[in-house]
């Protein structure tokens, strides 16, 4: 499954496409805490976090990430849309908490 | 040049995880038996202890810095420090209108309550102190550096709200006067895992939350008076001023 047809499925609102339409995810990481993402995070999941710093969108970068999902309408500074941009990083937003956006993105690709 | 040993980084009664006994006077007794030259009393998110705490360090002898140890939006623990009255009144204020509105209950995470000299509780605060304010860590930087004060990521090597922990790495951008790195490291040490942190003066400080903790961790400073623009000077590492080691 493409990152754009979960953003199509469960209504993801979009910062920064980066390559979702070609992105295939292979599954989701959940942390808060970017060291742990660094060390844990697999290439092609999709990052849900409420950290908005901009060492997100470096991180995803390194790990190679599918994309960040921001939780609970977090919204993005400038400087971190502008820099997700710059990298060709997918940065998304849901205005729901992260255990239910994490229940609804497991049950997609569990489907799968 | 002279030298000057401090300990920068104390918790009062204030700080919710600081113990009853940790008074400004008890505080002030305790440095001075441990011939500390500087202190700072740095509680979360508050500074309410600030300026009786300067009141009684002067009458032994003993320098007492403003502060205030912040927790930001990312949960990153950072010292603050001011020179002056008027900065710390105006950092308070920010403060306040930056707090998450969270009561506090004492019977789970501890009282925090503001003494006078003679340790009666003229105040307590009904807000936690604990949540991160309403500020990104860059943002906190700038609200500090535009009212003149200073301001060092706290303990960045703790697993607990330390900077590395929260952020995966040192920002490149983040504007910080020094780091502090906590006493369980050295700076040698420190600077082999994180080399980043080689062009920052790197303090240490007790991070006492119990009396007998104060003192047991701190610098001393190489500066020519107890002033807060040689304090600067200090740990920016300017003009012969330095940090050096206990």
């Amino acid at each position: 499954m493409t990152t754009e047809q979960i953003v199509i499925t469960l209504g993801l609102k979009v910062y920064t496409a980066g390559d979702m339409t070609n992105q295939e995810v292979t599954g989701g990481y959940v942390s808060d805490l970017l060291s742990d993402v660094m060390g844990h995070a697999r290439e092609g999941e999709v990052w849900i976090t409420l950290q908005s710093h901009a060492n997100v969108v470096a991180i995803a970068s390194l790990k190679e990430l599918a994309a960040i999902l921001l939780v609970k309408g977090v919204e993005p500074d400038k400087a971190v849309v502008d820099k997700a941009e710059e990298e060709g990083i997918t940065l998304l937003g849901t205005v729901e908490d992260t255990f239910t956006i994490t229940g609804r993105l497991f049950q997609l690709l569990s489907k799968e | 040049m002279n030298t000057y040993c401090a300990d920068l980084h104390i918790h009062t009664v204030l700080s919710p995880c600081g113990d009853l006994e940790m008074s400004p006077g008890n505080i002030v007794e305790k440095a001075a038996e441990k011939r500390l030259d500087i202190i700072a009393v740095t509680d979360h998110n508050h500074t309410g202890h600030a300026r009786l705490t300067r009141e009684l360090g002067a009458r032994k002898g003993i320098w007492v810095v403003y502060g205030a140890e912040i927790n930001t939006r990312e949960e990153v623990h950072c010292l603050t420090f001011f020179d002056t009255d008027e900065q710390l009144s105006a950092f308070q204020l920010e403060m306040e209108q930056n707090f998450v509105q969270i009561p506090n209950d004492s019977s789970l995470f501890g009282c925090q309550v503001i003494v006078d000299e003679q340790e009666q509780i003229v105040e307590e605060v009904s807000h936690s102190l604990y949540p991160g304010l309403n500020w990104s860590i860059g943002e906190a930087a700038g609200v500090v550096h535009d009212l003149g004060g200073l301001f060092v990521p706290a303990h960045v090597d703790r697993p607990m709200n330390g900077l590395y922990t929260q952020l995966g790495f040192f920002p490149g951008d983040l504007e910080a006067d020094a780091v502090e790195i906590s006493r369980h490291t050295s700076r040698k040490a420190a600077e082999r895992e994180h080399p980043e942190l080689k062009k920052y003066m790197l303090i240490q400080n007790s991070d006492a939350h119990f009396i007998d903790d104060i003192g047991r961790a701190g610098n001393r400073y190489m500066m020519k008076s107890r002033k807060f623009s040689e304090f600067r000077m200090a740990l920016k590492g300017e003009q012969g001023r330095s940090v050096i080691d206990l």
